[in-house]
């Protein structure tokens, strides 16, 4: 058949064939480059000293400890508030809400929120937590302006999840009479759990990668904070590991560590991906 | 009787209003953020003056005699540099997307996805890192400049970082065309490859618009990796040339402007214009999405 | 539902709990990034010897640095130029830790070795574009500084009798920003503070002086300037925090200064 094609055919044919494998290649090739040079020239200074130990200057040595703590630290606090906010918004708009104009409110709303540039978030940390509510620039501030960030996407990825409980169990439990919160929380929530845990995955990579709003509103100190009491770990102020890639590649030149961080940096992003990627198939496998 | 006893029980009350609170969340932090941006942003405007800071092409805040804070350099930047990376990101994702979604073998696609899932989950810091340690030098070199870091250099970025989300939204709407199109094209005697990019593209217009959107937003709001490359002077946009985004105008300011200055105020001012365009991009696309599904089948 | 109800609470507890403001063993410090180094070397050996104080450091800004410590949003400001009569005014009290010498630095390949000053401010304000009539290669020279509101950049343009005036190829948002720069650029030209600059730029005499603790200290050396701590006179300083800062003034402190590039006064 294709020999029969009129010689124009055959060209256009085959010019879009070569878009699109020189296209999807491009991206390859860009992603493996990025991939190798960062590797190349980050690996050699990554090791276990630098992963558990912390700087000094009196010793010479070199270690981002305090950044990895740092980073948890946002992670965890910004998980906590946005986990209860996002996924009790997405419950109340899949169980209870009967307006249509609530939902759609809401969902704009979330739209907006994702689509709002990290600078912004920044200004608005620094307004908001570190000012108006007098927090400083401390990992706190930090981590609660990163929670309204990653509110949409716990939010949106939750419903999506609520949205593929079937109805009839829902039914089945409120036949039985148990009240509506009852029934959502023996029924729908355990059901929902693993689309949950896809969205707070995807919300701690956006954390991990998240550098502008941290900068402006954690702090820029590399080193380990004291966590020992309720006070001080409110008032810690640090960086977290993208702020001190920024710290070592820009405000001290020091290339070998901030490859060293880039790389660190790398696998935990592999990593993230990938058990996002587990957890969606496991939901899959699950509506299947 | 039983059961609406229990439904209305205080728990369950309780409960429902604490959901109820948590729906809200959301719209209650985008209507803080709107207040909160334009109380901040406006005290500098009035100080300014909107026209002499919108179309004012010299910024030179802390000038001791004569102060200027004109944003358009800025604003020009920021238009030019996420149109030039439209122009360079979006055909490649678009493309990339009809391969993955279609013209791909199954297994190249499935070994394709997770390496672009990767690309979309770099730090942009990490991007900005070796876009200064190889594209800058290497632009120096090549163009025979004084130095790299120029508005080409951060558009380049600024492409590579467009290209995952063009390419994930891109591929899910090319994916949601009805089957049933593809085979009466291919039925009709037209190739696969036509029938991708003349019936299976055209049908997934929307959301292949609904992509170049979401790469515009980003490539709008992007602020670290290029402050890494882009020069930071905030001269007229000119490609070869150090630039200052909107974005970038805020990002190396804020930790060095006093609180309290007309300097500080004029950067939240900056972040005042940059939300309006976000939110001008973001009503934009609804509409678009709108009038695609009224004309729709 | 139990899991879910005590996020909240934590949320509660920790907004909360934010109001209060009491004294704690923590001391921020806010201001001028040349500082960095001094401030992370104090940083550790002052931690050594009191290990209850944990001492933080935000570079942001010499101005901004001031300004945060006399509205009370950090405990000791820093600052890398001279504090202003109005701020003086407004209650700062200085104390002057340590000299700084701002070095000229140029890329590890350029042949250039000395510069007088008005040539220097030539070549900032954009008459001299060339490397060739400063006796170097033939080509164009990349001005590299840093962004308005940089203590830094203020100090140096006013040294160099060219406040406001200059026209920057690149504006970089820290001092180690434009070293790292200058090192990976053959045409560029660049100032740093002394005590952040190290062994992959060249240091260029200025008016055939070296830039040298000895030079800095005798003040033959023009292109110079302090580091201050700055407090306010209008409050009372937390304990952690006047044990640092008389840490910084001592003489025990002085060994760990020259050791992070700045020089005793």
């Amino acid at each position: 058949m294709r020999a029969s094609l009129a010689p124009r055919r055959r060209l256009y044919n085959t010019g879009a064939k070569l878009l699109l494998w020189l296209s999807a290649g491009i991206c390859c090739v860009l992603l493996l480059f990025v991939i190798g040079y960062i590797c190349y020239r980050g690996l050699p200074g990554v090791s276990w000293e630098l992963l558990t130990g912390q700087e000094s200057i009196l010793q010479g040595t070199a270690g981002i400890f305090p950044s990895l703590v740092n980073t948890l630290y946002v992670i965890i606090v910004s998980l906590a508030v946005a986990l209860p906010l996002g996924a009790g918004a997405a419950i109340y708009l899949t169980e209870y809400a009967k307006s249509r104009r609530l939902v759609n409110a809401v969902e704009f709303a979330a739209d907006i929120l994702a689509g709002i540039p990290s600078i912004l978030y920044a200004l608005i940390g620094v307004i908001l937590f570190c000012t108006a509510l007098r927090l400083q620039k401390t990992l706190l501030a930090g981590s609660l302006t990163l929670a309204i960030m990653i509110l949409p996407t716990i939010l949106r990825t939750t419903q999506e999840s609520l949205r593929t409980v079937p109805r009839s169990y829902r039914e089945g439990s409120l036949g039985l009479g148990s009240g509506q919160w009852h029934m959502i929380r023996t029924v729908v929530l355990p059901s929902a759990a693993d689309g949950i845990v896809t969205g707070c995955i995807l919300a701690a990579g956006r954390v991990t990668g998240e550098s502008a709003v941290l900068m402006y509103t954690a702090g820029l100190s590399t080193v380990m904070q004291d966590f020992s009491s309720i006070e001080n770990i409110m008032k810690a102020s640090g960086a977290t590991l993208t702020a001190a890639l920024y710290v070592y590649a820009k405000e001290r030149a020091d290339f070998a560590e901030a490859f060293a961080v880039a790389t660190i940096l790398l696998f935990l992003t592999i990593l993230i991906n990938f058990s996002a990627e587990l957890a969606a198939k496991r939901l899959h496998k699950r509506k299947k | 009787m039983n059961r609406s006893r229990t439904r209305s029980s205080p728990s369950e009350l309780a409960m429902r209003t604490l959901l109820f609170i948590c729906a809200l969340t959301a719209v209650i932090f985008v209507l803080l953020i709107t207040v909160y941006l334009i109380l901040s942003g406006l005290p500098a405007i009035q100080e300014i003056g909107l026209f002499n800071f919108l179309f004012g092409d010299i910024w030179q805040p802390t000038s001791s005699t004569d102060p200027k804070f004109g944003i358009l350099p800025m604003i020009l930047t920021s238009i030019y540099g996420a149109a030039a990376a439209i122009v360079i990101g979006v055909p490649i994702g678009i493309f990339t997307a009809i391969f993955l979604a279609k013209a791909a073998p199954p297994k190249l696609a499935a070994l394709i996805r997770p390496m672009i899932g990767l690309l979309a989950g770099i730090p942009s810091v990490v991007y900005g890192l070796v876009g200064m340690c190889v594209l800058v030098p290497c632009l120096r070199k090549w163009l025979d400049l004084p130095a790299g870091d120029s508005l080409l250099a951060a558009v380049i970025v600024l492409a590579v970082m467009i290209l995952p989300s063009v390419i994930s939204v891109s591929e899910t709407a090319l994916e949601a065309v009805p089957k049933e199109y593809e085979e009466a094209s291919l039925a009709l005697g037209a190739t696969e490859l036509e029938t991708y990019f003349r019936v299976t593209a055209p049908a997934a217009k929307s959301g292949i618009a609904a992509a170049a959107a979401l790469g515009t937003g980003r490539a709008i709001g992007e602020a670290m990796a290029i402050l890494m490359v882009a020069g930071n002077v905030a001269n007229m946009p000119s490609l070869l040339k150090s630039v200052r985004f909107l974005t970038t105008g805020i990002a190396i300011e804020m930790n060095y402007a006093a609180p309290g200055s007309l300097q500080r105020q004029a950067l939240f001012s900056i972040g005042l214009v940059l939300f309006l365009f976000i939110m001008l991009i973001n009503i934009l696309l609804s509409i678009v999405l709108k009038a695609d599904k009224g004309d729709n089948l | 539902m139990k899991r879910l109800l005590m996020s909240c609470a934590v949320c509660i507890l920790f907004l909360t709990a934010c109001g209060s403001t009491a004294d704690t063993a923590v001391v921020n410090t806010e201001g001028s990034t040349s500082m960095a180094d001094i401030i992370a070397v104090l940083q550790e050996s002052f931690h050594t010897e009191d290990t209850s104080i944990t001492v933080n450091f935000s570079g942001t800004g010499s101005g901004a640095g001031i300004e945060s410590v006399l509205t009370g949003t950090c405990d000791i400001g820093l600052s890398s130029r001279p504090v202003r009569p109005a701020e003086l005014q407004r209650g700062a009290a200085v104390h002057i830790i340590a000299l700084d010498g701002i070095a000229l630095i140029v890329n590890l390949s350029n042949p250039v070795t000395d510069l007088t000053i008005p040539q220097i401010a030539s070549v900032f304000t954009g008459q001299i574009t060339n490397w060739k009539t400063l006796g170097g290669p033939d080509a164009p020279i990349a001005v590299y500084g840093r962004e308005a509101g940089s203590g830094t950049r203020t100090a140096f343009e006013e040294l160099i009798g060219a406040a406001d005036n200059c026209l920057y190829t690149n504006e970089y948002g820290s001092t180690g920003d434009v070293t790292g720069n200058v090192s990976t650029n053959p045409n560029a030209i660049g100032y740093a503070s002394l005590a952040s600059v190290n062994d992959t730029v060249s240091i260029l005499k200025v008016n055939g002086i070296a830039c040298t603790e000895r030079t800095i200290q005798n003040g033959a050396y023009s292109l110079q300037r302090p580091f201050i701590m700055v407090t306010n006179q209008n409050t009372v300083l937390s304990k952690p925090s006047q044990a640092f800062l008389d840490y910084a003034l001592s003489q025990e402190a002085a060994p760990y200064l020259s050791l992070a590039g700045a020089i005793p006064p």
